[in-house]
């Protein structure tokens, strides 16, 4: 069964299509990325599989469980970090705990476990301003893992960070997620981020927005080191422009 | 230019211009342009402040009295009405206009009303303070609620946050510099809405004091008296600073900008 799956949602507004008929499934510990140019409907898609807008046709199951309109069982993470400039570290990643009714210093023994894992030993206390950008991701990463069911929407979460520091994050995240098993559903424009990260890429065109293609990335996550200088990935990347172009 | 020396600037700047009417002042004294009687020269004025301190201080601590309750008063009401209409947006739609028309009313002609309402004591004194200092304090906690980022209140939502959560953990924190800059003018107002009240009536307080020297033509006291209550200003407004840093450590780091990639 899948983990996360979600059947012909179409979204409108003020009578403007902006999304139709998206279908798309994520199994256990998967990496699939939605893909798609600017306007394509791929933050509506997102907010309506995070519960906070309601789709006018379609349904959203989590493990089978219907959370159509739910906000609060599959964590979100959007383009910015989001970190709470007045709370210290523990406490941003640790908040989508507390709000579940968790007593802070729970939540915080439940959160030490992955500071290390998360590259963030030694900044428990530390402010949101004194963390650098790719830090910042991490934390937001670790308060999206922890308020999730094993599922994160990521909304171009690396799309702020420099070039090198965005390639540092991807190996990382590929590792993170391989040690916790971590299922992602990742919304993002750049090309070479969605063959780097991904099982399956979804490639969102049209207008509305529509899924008439869907890629498997031709490597192993296991292998991706150097994958953005071999050919496979050259390929496939060639595939998805025309796509796109088209 | 580093930051230092950028710092020891700006409070060079101030501390010369300040140096500057000082001298000003006393030149025109000196040079007998305006009478010493109108304008007592800068030492005239020292010297009053000297002689009548212990008196100055004790009519001081009854119109900081008076100011540190209207100040509260104001900053609880202020803190209640902010978030009320937050709230509910019919009562900011319907409160609003009120609210600013009340502040178009000039102190000075409250005041004898208040004093006939209430009296000779502290009261009326007390509730000129809360009219004063309350508006600041209500718009800039407004004002903040209005500028937390949508994107933070959508997190919280995701997260399946309360109403009350959202507020506790992102609208209440994005409001606190607004309150703080509210607060800090609302400081300055304390003091002078009271010594203003005292004018009217009263037994005790430096506006009390102040109208009987006027009555003597003792103007070296009056000036003396002006210069307390600034000097009090003052450091009413260097004590919420003081606080605003305390409840904001944070703020700290994003000065200083500390992270890096």
């Amino acid at each position: 069964m899948e983990l996360l799956e979600t059947s012909g949602i179409s979204k409108s507004y003020d009578s403007r299509e902006v999304i139709r008929d998206i279908s798309v499934r994520l199994a256990e510990g998967e990496i699939v990325s939605l893909l798609g140019l600017s306007g394509s409907g791929k933050t509506t898609l997102l907010n309506i599989i995070s519960g906070l807008v309601r789709p006018d046709a379609g349904k959203v199951f989590l493990s089978g469980t219907d959370i159509t309109g739910r906000p609060g069982q599959v964590s979100y993470m959007l383009q910015k970090d989001l970190l709470l400039e007045h709370k210290r570290v523990m406490d941003n990643v640790t908040l989508p705990l507390v709000i579940r009714g968790m007593k802070k210093e729970e939540a915080a023994k439940q959160a030490n476990v992955y500071f290390e894992q998360f590259g963030l030993a030694g900044t428990e206390k530390m402010y949101p301003a004194q963390l650098s950008g790719g830090m910042r991701q991490r934390a937001a990463l670790l308060r999206t893992y922890l308020a999730s069911h094993g599922v994160v929407l990521l909304d171009e979460p690396f799309s702020a960070l420099d070039m090198i520091t965005k390639g540092q994050m991807h190996r990382w995240y590929l590792e993170v997620a391989r040690k916790i098993g971590l299922s992602t559903l990742l919304i993002t424009h750049d090309v070479d981020e969605a063959i780097m990260l991904s099982d399956r890429i979804y490639l969102l065109t049209g207008t509305p927005g529509e899924i008439r293609h869907e890629i498997r990335v031709p490597a192993n996550r296991d292998d991706r080191k150097d994958f953005d200088l071999k050919p496979e990935f050259l390929k496939c990347k060639q595939e998805i422009r025309e796509i796109l172009r088209a | 230019m580093n930051r230092r020396s950028e710092s020891i600037r700006n409070k060079l700047l101030p501390a010369g211009a300040l140096c500057l009417l000082v001298l000003v002042w006393w030149g025109l004294a000196a040079s007998g342009v305006i009478p010493n009687y109108m304008l007592p020269s800068p030492a005239d004025v020292f010297g009053a402040f000297i002689r009548d301190f212990p008196v100055l201080l004790s009519h001081a601590g009854v119109s900081l009295t008076e100011a540190a309750y209207g100040l509260g008063i104001g900053t609880l009401l202020a803190f209640a009405l902010a978030c009320a209409m937050d709230r509910f947006a019919l009562l900011e739609k319907a409160g609003l206009p009120l609210l600013v028309i009340t502040q178009t009313i000039p102190t000075v002609a409250i005041a004898p009303l208040l004093v006939l309402w209430m009296g000779f004591g502290m009261e009326p004194k007390i509730t000129l303070v809360v009219i004063t200092t309350f508006f600041p304090i209500a718009i800039g906690l407004l004002d903040g609620f209005k500028r937390a980022d949508p994107d933070a209140v959508a997190l919280l939502k995701s997260m399946n946050a309360t109403r009350g959560q959202i507020f506790r953990h992102v609208k209440l924190p994005a409001a606190l510099p607004h309150f703080f800059s509210g607060l800090r003018v609302s400081a300055s107002y304390a003091v002078v809405g009271a010594v203003i009240a005292e004018w009217l009536g009263g037994f005790e307080g430096l506006g009390v004091y102040m109208t009987r020297v006027r009555k003597a033509y003792a103007f070296d006291k009056m000036f003396a008296v002006i210069i307390l209550v600034v000097i009090v200003s003052l450091l009413l407004m260097k004590l919420v600073s003081i606080i605003r840093n305390a409840a904001m450590p944070w703020l700290r780091y994003r000065q200083e900008g500390t992270g890096s990639n």
